[in-house]
């Protein structure tokens, strides 16, 4: 009889581990994948299609791929032999189309360095730390007018490239990125505009959004292209590109300022009402007051614009703009590449997922941030 | 009343641009000349892995650009899808439009636009897979079919298949690229294109001998360069331009012998053409005495530009067939530059 049991005082018993099966990986897949026959069922269901799918795409886009050593697709197949992979050796040799589009060889150091201060500048407005530092904020500025001078040229000693040399990933960026930073403060005045009290701000920033939303991205870009320049002074020049980034800016401001004002119509009256029983202006009292609050509950909706706006890009490519997905359609019409429609589809399918899904992360994040605790 | 205004401004915008003409000289003032081109298409639009555009239609831009500019590499291409091209073209963003078009009555009657000249004389084939077991386009009622939309093809096909009684379904597709996707993965049983596209197509099929184009042509498509109404000297330009490469074929001139048969005396055609006598052919165009020398130089006569191309030696394998010169067998046939 030498085991000894310690004495406790009632109540004083240190808590003894839970009985194995009632935590950890055991419990959580009891809960989660087996609770009851017909879980069980689908939870088998669920291992047998990824069984399925992911061991062959693994298999196709790695194991049997090849990358180098392939001048066309035919080469590809000899590679390979029995086992058919994918051919990604069309990403390898049009990889400077797909990032640069036709930007002239020699000079497209000048877009590598614009990527990085882009890299920056995105990095400065999202990380409260560096924002804090006021060089650092100037900086952030200054940043997307050098890149502007970089990309296009013909200051400064730098050559000039026209528009229309650039495309691929640039052109997605300088699209998208435009689109998101310059509609949002657009959005933020029609929204503002479509609830004030004057009827002049209401009726026309109404009418614009209405007329924007009521119209498909693809025909405002037709417009761009083709039926702007009748419009126009003959032999007046309008850069198409600049065309297009008119066309999805407005296009993404209407949207968002819809989302804005779902935000403000959140807002009960009373902060309204609080605002201006102390004493402030209208522009103190939404900047102080209002529009914080709206602009946070706004977030998933805004971002979900900026992703969809982002996505939206690819569209140009009808309007004879070659983003990645028409350049990498252009690599595949000839007859070196001919048939690598799914490489081509799973490489901008992953391209776009990378940037769509930070971008969604990253309001995933800003949210909980900003959540000043009316959770449940 | 006032709102009426902005109409009338663009109204007057509008013909006051069709009255203007002078392409020539914006071309010469750019310094650049802008050719509508296909968004890919083999052998006869695509960039090369170094980002450098080639092509059958490719080389009628840099012709008219040799021409018009003496320097054949400046051209800006502007990729167009089948649906824009026409506005494109109207509304002046491009000079001139090279892009594997079919030239019609009421494309030519109704667009404002003219067609100067054939570069490629095609015809709308059938292509199925070979297990199907069809050996005519007569077998193919019921069967879906993919088709490039804003074509002509889309119109032949329903007129084919309207006349001899049989129903289809239409797969509509953008590109060629998806008409291929479409039709590998079986979303579609039959595949209808021109026939030089079709050939494009087979050749780089896994394993092409699975697939037929069946026998029957079912449409004339003479594809060819476009350019706007309104201003003659253009038309002409582009017009000549193609007609002086089909003339130094028929003349056996060559990027390679042109300045030996351009000193020979004995020879006033290729004097003529290539601008060394003292004939003022270039003049009457508006343009430099150079200006055939300058095309044949840089992008050579029809029968290099089609072999270097889609001729046999590239992966498409296609036959001058109707394309050949006159005195061959074709039909491709230049008015005597004289």
């Amino acid at each position: 009889m030498s085991t000894e049991t310690k004495k406790y005082p009632v109540g004083m018993h240190p808590a003894l581990p839970p009985p194995s099966g009632s935590v950890g990986p055991v419990r959580w897949m009891r809960d989660n994948l087996f609770s009851s026959v017909s879980n069980t069922v689908l939870t088998f269901l669920g291992l047998y299609i990824i069984y399925l799918v992911v061991p062959p795409f693994i298999e196709w886009a790695f194991i049997d791929s090849v990358v180098l050593g392939a001048e066309s697709r035919k080469e590809c197949l000899k590679i390979m032999g029995e086992d058919r992979g994918a051919c990604w050796s069309f990403v390898y040799h049009r990889w400077g189309q797909f990032v640069y589009g036709f930007y002239p060889m020699e000079e497209r150091w000048r877009v590598d360095v614009s990527f990085v201060l882009t890299a920056l500048t995105i990095a400065i407005v999202l990380v409260e730390k560096l924002r804090a530092i006021k060089a650092v904020l100037i900086a952030a500025i200054l940043f997307p007018v050098i890149s502007f001078f970089l990309i296009t040229g013909g200051s400064f000693g730098l050559a000039e490239v026209p528009t229309n040399k650039w495309g691929g990933i640039l052109l997605t960026f300088i699209v998208g990125l435009t689109g998101i930073f310059v509609s949002l403060p657009i959005a933020i005045v029609l929204a503002l505009s479509r609830i004030s009290k004057l009827p002049i701000f209401s009726f026309f920033a109404t009418i614009f959004i209405e007329f924007i939303r009521g119209v498909p991205l693809i025909t405002l870009l037709f417009i761009a292209s083709t039926l702007l320049s009748y419009f126009l002074p003959p032999g007046s020049n309008f850069d198409l590109l600049l065309r297009v980034l008119i066309m999805v800016t407005i296009f993404s401001a209407a949207y968002i300022a819809e989302v804005i004002r779902g935000g403000l119509a959140a807002i009960p009256t009373g902060q309204y009402e609080a605002a201006d029983a102390l004493g402030l202006s209208y522009w103190q009292s939404m900047r102080l007051i209002i529009l914080p609050q709206a602009l946070k509950i706004s977030i998933p909706g805004i971002v979900g614009s900026f992703i969809g706006l982002f996505k939206d890009t690819t569209l140009v490519v009808i309007i004879g703009l070659l983003d990645p997905l028409g350049i990498g359609m252009a690599a595949i019409a000839t007859t070196d590449w001919a048939g690598l429609s799914t490489e081509l589809y799973v490489f901008i399918g992953v391209f776009f997922f990378i940037f769509c899904f930070g971008m969604s992360r990253y309001s995933l994040h800003l949210e909980k941030k900003l959540n000043t605790g009316h959770k449940q | 009343m006032k709102k009426l205004l902005p109409i009338a401004v663009s109204l007057a915008a509008l013909t006051a641009m069709n009255v203007s003409a002078g392409t020539l000289e914006d071309v010469q003032k750019r310094g650049v000349l802008k050719c509508g081109v296909s968004t890919g298409l083999a052998g006869f639009a695509t960039p090369n892995d170094a980002g450098k555009w080639e092509g059958l239609d490719v080389d009628l831009c840099r012709a008219v650009a040799a021409a018009a500019l003496g320097d054949a590499e400046k051209v800006e291409y502007v990729p167009l899808t089948s649906k824009v091209r026409f506005e494109v073209l109207k509304s002046g963003e491009i000079d001139v439009l090279s892009r594997v078009t079919t030239w019609t009555f009421t494309r030519d009657n109704s667009l404002g636009l003219n067609f100067a000249g054939v570069n490629y004389y095609d015809g709308q084939g059938f292509m199925v897979p070979k297990a199907l077991g069809v050996t005519s386009a007569k077998e193919l009622d019921g069967a879906s079919i993919c088709i490039q939309t804003g074509t002509t093809t889309e119109l032949n096909a329903a007129e084919y298949f309207k006349l001899n009684g049989m129903t289809y379904e239409p797969v509509p597709v953008e590109t060629s690229s998806e008409g291929r996707a479409n039709y590998i993965a079986g979303r579609c049983d039959v595949y209808t294109t021109d026939a030089s596209a079709l050939a494009a197509q087979r050749s780089v099929f896994e394993d092409p001998t699975a697939h037929v184009v069946l026998p029957e042509i079912i449409s004339k498509e003479p594809l060819g360069p476009v350019v706007r109404h309104g201003d003659d000297q253009w038309f002409d330009i582009v017009k000549w331009s193609h007609n002086a490469m089909l003339v130094a074929e028929e003349l056996g001139i060559d990027s390679k012998n042109l300045d030996e048969r351009g000193a020979n005396a004995n020879d006033p055609a290729a004097q003529g053409l290539l601008g060394t006598n003292t004939s003022k052919l270039g003049e009457m165009l508006g343009l430099d005495k150079k200006w055939a020398y300058n095309i044949i130089k840089q992008v050579g006569n029809y029968s290099e530009s089609f072999e270097r191309n889609v001729g046999k030696d590239t992966a498409l394998k296609l036959d001058r067939g109707l394309n050949a010169l006159w005195t061959n067998g074709g039909i491709q046939y230049a008015p005597p530059i004289k």
